[in-house]
């Protein structure tokens, strides 16, 4: 009780308002935030793998959204729990950080915790367990980083590439042509990747979807898509060798911001005011005529009367053009985005080969290309698909494999997929834990057990039997492993065989492939991402473990 | 101990069986509600808005009795969608997409009762939608080098599509309105230029394509009626009282003297203005704006005709069929381009004046007037002639042409038969289900036309074990009939469109394992 009482024996309030708010405590506290998190945990299980199964969620709006991302659905659930937020987090950091894997963390975080109950139950303290967490995931770490494997790739061979973004993508509903998904993904990578300071800045690659034709109508522009079309509908559709003039002024009479009048009271006036406003007009048009502009890309609207001089002057202009949109064409054509009228120069203007307008459907949709540009760091993907929650899903799908194939050009290590690199882990976790004196020994296995879950739940949604496949794969990967314990007994000669002769790269044959050989099958992960999964869940485990009092404010 | 709560208090979570229960359910009502509109015998729904007037819509188009429904079953919102994707792209065959994913779905469930995973449906379902396609390539027929050929293969696509609808009774009038009026496009897809003109009145057979440019407007009093080799400036520009466009400018005078005399300037810019406009040397003005009475009496005073507050499209379609350009400012007569017209009159349709502008430069632009005894009638006509439009522009530029009348299903439900038979592994129960889900749309069509559907759609499949039939429904005799002779015709795209997105949907909600609602957003009471 939150009651305490003071040497007289008088009670005393601790907490505001004590009685009307929830409390738990202890190792009620621990199971209650534990039930939470596996809940969480086992939603996503399902989602897991290239056979996993989608969610259908339905927002607060009445809009539909159907996915197989892990972040997604949590996003979307819009949780209430205090814990399952704290899972919500997990997945979002790992998307933010890595972008795939975004179920896998939260299933093992939801394993490891299902792992913790049962040690909590025997009486071990939740320290002690989150102590031999971190240990084992520290080991697990570092063996992941052993039985890795570099990945040569350069831009004419960007085969490894394409197979590792088609293991994340063969898992989504996309993976009907994930060959052609993946290669698009991989070529934008490229197109914008600074491969000398191993960075990629995704922001350069701009997703576009429009609903209608099919999935294999997906393509990479060399260039921008912009959803606009020019201001006036007679303006030309094509203009080759354009020289954009970008602006973030708008086609008006300039409005200060300080606050001013204009008093008219003569016909002079009225008619000196006049004629200034028909020279702004002429002056703009102009200024853009004169630097040798043969396009106009504005942020603002025009005026009628700017908007026709610019059309009897030849020269075309798109207006409403967002902020981002604009910022990625002077990007991609190399030309500054000007602020005012009378800083535009010729060395501003930006240069594409070619600009069009393309027309889609049966009803007036039109949306501009800007293509061969100046500096071709900009890429934008353009995806086509069946109904409007295809292309959101793809749209999703699409982002997790450009972050797959960033994190390889940023660190080309690869570990195995389909369930070996945790297997692997598992055995070498398990292998160590004899290692620890202590409590913590029980934990380590505990942990060791925890990462078997995500083979098993490959597996249980591949629909094979799930133990017989573990065990089947486990045995593979220390096969001769076995009988040559029997002389070796020394543990750290036994790490190393297992390095040098084991199999580390037997996983769960989801595809019914017949091999269980990741290599063969070319199911690959990249080595950070497997990496920062284990980190975090560890994390969010840990910190779960630690809270051993819940208060919640009542329902009222 | 019990689970916690994850979820906000109101929102649901379904999982596993009961899920795709729910969607199964949710996806296949909506199928059946449309069912009945398939095909030539297909029956039209009313439809009641809940918004003031509780307005009254009759129709048969898929895509316009499903957007008007509230559903709150999410699966059922999938298909909603892909009606209104196969409504923007094709235009054509968004009952046919709702309902093919509907079997699709139906068929599934059957197989999910026998405990086949849905992935391993899926997977079967793929390939059979692959092979289907291969299939409707094979047979699609290119007639685009015989330009006679071509254009009856469009005559024939039209009269298909049409008889389904309400306009199926004048079906060849309005078959040939729409491929007059599309092939004047000359493959371009905008139907912008394509103006449909709806007057009440009359009956459906009065309706015809106009090849000048109609437009809804009156002439100004005082100005001619009528006016030979018109040119035209086709303007959007204020003819009121110009503003002045600067910020911040306002009118402040001390005495009524200088009120005159600045109201005295302003109106001398307006007649300036005019001036500049009648030194275009045009007969013609059309401004989307309105015009005042002062400015018109000028152009009155100048013999000029002009037309105000014309529509934004109208005014696009004006500049597209005249070949001027829309003006904003008149400074430099000498380089604005005018549009030119052998003639401008005013015509009658029923009781309405309107301006007709005939002997235009440009083909491109035409009106068509629909003429018919109601609202509800005319708009029904015009959903069902601008579906036609739709699908002859798409056939003009992809001109692969199928027959029609069923024939397509059972082509490729024959294939995706072999394709079963091939197939080794559980994977050949869901490509034999695709058969039977392509073969339902037959049967559906039959249903609706009364006759005897499970007699009619075996002979047809006797009849198409023969690689070479053209066997289809005649609905009319209520027999199998040579769909080439009986002159009925199919788009390519269409079809392909329909298959594509009815087994994406089906995919896509086949992998749904739970569905979580969300609570619905409280609306604030502003009482």
């Amino acid at each position: 009780m939150a009651l305490a009482f003071d040497e007289y024996g008088r009670p005393f309030i601790i907490i505001k308002e004590q009685g009307q708010k929830a409390r738990l405590r202890g190792l009620d506290a621990q199971k209650a935030n534990i039930s939470a998190g596996k809940a969480v945990a086992r939603i996503l299980r399902t989602s897991l793998g290239p056979k996993g199964m989608d969610k259908m969620l339905q927002s607060p709006d009445g809009d539909v959204v159907i996915t197989n991302d892990g972040a997604t659905i949590l996003e979307q659930m819009d949780v209430d729990n205090q814990i399952a937020k704290l899972m919500v987090e997990l997945s979002r950091s790992q998307d933010y950080e890595i972008g795939d894997g975004t179920t896998g963390v939260v299933v093992l975080a939801g394993a490891l915790l299902e792992q913790a109950e049962k040690l909590l139950e025997r009486g071990i303290h939740p320290i002690r367990i989150s102590e031999g967490y971190e240990m084992a995931s520290k080991l697990s770490v570092e063996h992941l980083e052993s039985i890795s494997q570099k990945f040569e790739f350069s831009v004419t061979n960007i085969e490894p590439l394409v197979q590792t973004c088609m293991t994340t993508l063969s898992s989504k509903i996309v993976n009907r042509c994930k060959r052609a998904l993946a290669e698009i993904a991989v070529k934008a990578v490229l197109a914008v990747a600074d491969l000398e300071r191993k960075d990629v800045n995704l922001e350069l690659i701009k997703v576009e979807g429009k609903v209608g034709g099919k999935l294999e109508d997906t393509e990479l522009i060399y260039g921008i898509l912009v959803d606009k079309d020019m201001s006036h509908p007679q303006m030309p559709k094509r203009i080759e060798d354009a020289n954009i003039a970008i602006l973030t002024c708008p086609f008006e009479p300039p409005k200060p911001k300080t606050k001013h009048k204009i008093d008219i009271d003569t016909v002079e006036k009225f008619q000196t005011l006049r004629q200034q406003e028909q020279n702004y007009f002429d002056d703009m048009v102009q200024k853009c005529k004169d630097v040798g502009a043969t396009l106009v890309i504005c942020q603002w609207g025009f005026d009628d009367e700017a908007n026709h001089l610019l059309m009897h002057r030849n020269l075309p202009a798109v207006r409403w053009v967002g902020g981002v949109e604009l910022e990625l064409i002077a990007i991609a054509t190399g030309g500054r985005i000007v602020p005012r009228f009378q800083e535009l120069t010729t060395e501003k203007l930006g240069k594409a080969g070619l600009v069009r307008e393309k027309s889609f459907g049966t009803t007036k949709d039109r949306m501009l290309y800007i293509e061969h540009c100046a500096n071709s760091r900009a890429v934008t993907i353009f995806i086509r698909g069946g109904n409007k929650m295809m292309i959101e899903e793809t749209k999703r799908s699409l982002h997790d494999a450009l972050c797959v194939a960033r994190n390889l050009i940023r660190n080309n290590s690869i570990v195995y997929g389909g369930g070996s690199a945790e297997i692997s882990c598992s055995i070498a976790v398990e292998a160590a834990a004899d290692r620890y004196p202590g409590v913590e020994q029980y934990a380590i296995r505990s942990f060791a057990e925890a990462l078997d879950s995500i083979p098993m739940a490959l597996a249980e949604n591949s629909g094979l039997p799930p133990i017989d496949t573990l065990t089947a794969v486990k045995s593979q990967q220390i096969k001769r492993c076995l009988e040559h314990f029997i002389y070796l007994q020394h543990l750290n000669i036994l790490m190393a065989w297992l390095l040098q002769e084991g199999n580390p790269y037997c996983g769960i044959d989801c595809n019914d492939v017949g091999t269980n050989n990741m290599r063969e099958q070319n199911v690959f992960e990249t080595l950070i991402g497997k990496q920062q999964q284990i980190l975090l869940a560890t994390q969010v485990v840990k910190m779960i473990l630690k809270i051993d009092d819940v208060i919640t404010p009542a329902e009222y | 101990m019990t689970v916690e709560r994850l979820l906000k208090d109101e929102a649901t979570e379904e999982k596993g069986d009961r899920a795709r229960m729910a969607s199964f359910v949710g996806a296949m009502a909506i199928a059946d509600l449309v069912k009945t509109t398939l095909g030539p015998k297909g029956m039209d729904k009313i439809l009641q808005s809940t918004g003031r007037g509780h307005n009254v819509t009759v129709t048969n188009d898929g895509a316009t009795i499903l957007k008007s429904l509230h559903i709150d079953n999410p699966a059922a919102k999938v298909l909603i969608d892909i009606s209104k994707v196969q409504d923007d792209e094709v235009g054509d065959g968004t009952t046919s997409v709702v309902v093919l994913a509907g079997e699709l779905l139906r068929e599934a469930e059957k197989l999910v009762n026998k405990k086949i995973h849905p992935m391993t449906i899926i997977a079967g379902y793929r390939l059979a939608a692959e092979c289907a396609r291969n299939a409707l390539l094979q047979k699609a027929k290119d007639n685009k080098r015989d330009p006679d050929k071509f254009k009856s293969d469009l005559m024939k696509i039209a009269m298909t599509t049409l008889s389904s609808k309400i306009l199926s009774q004048d079906k060849e009038q309005f078959a040939k309105l729409a491929v007059d009026a599309v092939l004047r496009l000359k493959g371009s897809t905008n139907l912008e230029s394509i103006h449909i003109l709806k007057k009440a009145g009359g009956s459906l057979k009065d309706s015809f394509l106009d090849e000048g440019f109609i437009l809804d407007k009156k002439i100004g009093i005082g100005q001619p009626k009528h006016i030979e080799n018109a040119k035209i400036l086709v303007a959007n520009t204020a003819m009121d009282t110009d503003k002045v466009k600067i910020y911040g400018a306002r009118v402040r005078v001390d005495s009524m003297a200088k009120v005159a005399e600045i109201e005295g300037a302003e109106k001398e810019k307006m007649r300036e203005k005019v001036q500049k406009i009648i030194a275009h040397g045009v007969n013609c003005f059309v401004n989307r704006q309105l015009i005042y009475n002062f400015p018109e009496e000028l152009f009155a005073d100048a013999g000029i005709l002009a037309i105000e507050h014309a529509d934004f499209e109208g005014i696009e379609r004006l500049a597209l069929v005249t070949g001027g350009e829309i003006a904003s400012t008149f400074d430099n007569p000498e380089s604005v381009k005018l549009g030119h017209c052998k003639l401008i009159e005013e015509i009658m349709i029923g009781e309405d004046k309107l301006i007709h502008f005939s002997g235009v430069e440009m083909g491109q632009a035409c009106t068509i007037v629909l003429r018919g005894a109601s609202s509800h009638v005319l708009d029904e006509a015009e959903r069902s002639l601008h579906d036609a439009l739709c699908v002859l522009s798409q056939t003009v530029n992809d001109s692969r042409v199928l027959l029609g009348g069923g024939w397509p299903e059972m082509v490729m439900a024959k294939e995706v038969d072999d394709l079963a038979r091939k197939t080794p592994g559980k994977k050949s129960h869901a490509i034999e289900a695709f058969s039977h889900a392509l073969q339902a749309i037959p049967t559906i069509i039959a249903d609706n036309a009364g006759v005897d559907s499970a007699e009619l759609i075996s002979q047809l499949r006797a009849e198409h074990h023969n690689d070479t039939t053209n066997a289809g429904i005649d609905i009319i005799s209520g027999g199998v009939g040579d769909m080439e002779k009986l002159g009925i015709s199919e788009s390519f795209k269409v079809k392909q469109g329909v298959l594509l997105s009815a087994t994406e949907a089906a995919e896509m909600i086949l992998r749904v394992d739970e569905i979580i609602t969300c609570a619905p957003r409280k609306r604030e009471n502003r009482m």
